[in-house]
């Protein structure tokens, strides 16, 4: 165990000598698919919601789509699917973006997580309370103003507990990215195993980093729900 | 349409494996609806020996990627067993993917059914299970008569995704070499060097079972509401 910790422990947190990898390399796909993810998503979860029909349904079919399907599944379109394309391959800027595995990953988790967020936050702006869109509407405000201004930050708030979870489910999931030779904490994981034979050593380890990795984004999603939840926490006296 | 149903000939592999697929789901769900209700109860019993144990089963495994608790439990059982039949000096004796596989997916999702089911068990009103101990109900009956059927009808919903959940992450036992459809998917995709089309193809399979299921789970969902106001037909 000593050993393994010895020889892998820098691994496991932050380099394998070639790149980033584990801890670093974990934390790097999920912050980044979490944040293109999120900014694609507020529109999208505008145009769900909209009465326009030609808006809502190619998100709805999106959405449907990439709910409904395995995140592997996805992955390997993204990874081995897609770039067996002939056009992809005669394109120079495609054949450059797909060769590259951290790409595919990215783009497929991007897409993922996009989706789950959209119909979160939609819910949330369904579940808006009709008074705030009339004040606002009082105040004089329409259009991408009132969205900006009122729907959006009403309907964030209200996300933010589905949303911490749909994070978490993120960050486990961000575990697939080694099917992709990307390398993650469970690829290290994988490989130590295949070194030592030290099996529940290794995916131990990993599992325990996983393990304090949710632990502190349940953490902050407390502390963000405490602030900006605050609101809608019932006054006494 | 013969052409059209042959994939190439690759159509007895996808069916075999959307099979595999289906049994594996179904079955690990079994287990882990059981596993779920049994830890629900030890979560909220009054003996500490039956809640600290359910507790830590729930935040451990929730905590840490169903993948990863996947890879450690498939290669340690079979090392944990293979020590077991030295010691007691059986023979050597293989487990297989499938098992392995059922094993370990309803292990895991019991973790997120426990959470599911404790919940509905809050939900059901105090009031309910005093009158039908009050009528003589003995422990069996009260669960059966009294407190499932109140009990469904606020757990479905979550027991609908968990289910969605379960049944897209036996997608990750093709890595444990499982012969799902995910797997036959890939190696059609391989030896015809069509791997979009195969890779489509595995997904919409799971489209459309993760489409049925949501029919189901809104048919149960009425049944589980009798005679509630205010719910939406």
């Amino acid at each position: 165990m000593i050993e393994l910790i010895q020889q892998y422990g820098l691994a496991y947190l932050w380099t394998d000598g070639s790149g980033f990898s584990g801890v670093a390399m974990t934390l790097w796909l999920f912050i980044v698919s979490v944040i293109l993810g999120f900014v694609l998503s507020i529109p999208l979860a505008i145009a769900r919601v909209s009465e326009h029909f030609w808006l809502r349904w190619p998100v709805e079919v999106y959405t449907y789509l990439f709910r409904g399907t395995p995140l592997y599944i996805q992955l390997l379109i993204c990874y081995t699917g897609l770039y067996s394309l002939q056009v992809v391959q005669d394109t120079a800027l495609l054949n450059q973006f797909f060769r590259d595995a951290l790409n595919c990953t990215l783009l497929a988790f991007v897409l993922n997580t996009c989706a789950y967020t959209v119909e979160i936050f939609a819910g949330a702006i369904r579940n808006i309370p009709h008074g705030e869109i009339e004040a606002a509407r009082a105040y004089g405000l329409h259009g991408w103003r009132m969205n900006l201004f009122v729907v959006i930050p009403a309907a964030l708030r209200r996300a933010l507990p589905a949303y911490s979870n749909e994070m978490i489910l993120m960050l486990h999931a961000t575990s697939l990215a080694f099917t992709a030779t990307i390398a993650d904490i469970l690829k290290v994981a994988r490989d130590a195993n295949a070194e030592t034979f030290l099996t529940f050593q290794a995916f131990g380890i990993a599992a325990l980093l996983y393990m304090l990795l949710s632990f502190a984004l349940v953490g902050l999603f407390r502390l963000a729900e405490r602030r900006w939840m605050r609101f809608l926490v019932p006054t006494r006296g | 349409m013969n052409e059209l149903l042959n994939l190439q000939g690759f159509g007895p592999l996808l069916a075999q494996g959307a099979w595999m697929t289906i049994k594996l789901a179904f079955l690990a769900l079994v287990l882990s609806l059981t596993l779920g209700l049994v830890a629900a109860g030890a979560k909220l019993s009054s003996h500490k020996l039956l809640r600290i144990p359910a507790t830590l089963y729930t935040t451990l495994i929730r905590s840490v990627p169903d993948l990863v608790l996947i890879l450690l439990i498939f290669y340690s059982l079979q090392l944990w067993l293979n020590d077991l039949t030295e010691m007691l000096g059986w023979n050597y004796f293989e487990i297989d993917p499938f098992t392995a596989g059922v094993i370990t997916l309803g292990f895991i999702y019991g973790a997120y059914f426990t959470e599911n089911f404790r919940g509905a068990m809050l939900s059901v009103p105090v009031g309910q299970l005093e009158a039908a101990t009050a009528y003589g109900l003995s422990r069996w009956q009260r669960f059966r008569l009294v407190m499932f059927p109140q009990l469904m009808r606020f757990a479905l919903p979550g027991l609908g995704n968990n289910w969605l959940v379960l049944l897209k992450s036996t997608a990750l036992v093709s890595i444990i070499g499982l012969a799902d459809l995910v797997k036959a998917a890939q190696n059609a995709g391989k030896t015809t060097n069509d791997p979009l089309y195969f890779l489509i193809l595995a997904g919409l399979v799971y489209l459309l079972i993760t489409t049925l299921s949501n029919r189901i789970f809104k048919r149960l969902e009425r049944r589980y509401n009798v005679g509630i106001k205010g719910v939406a037909r």
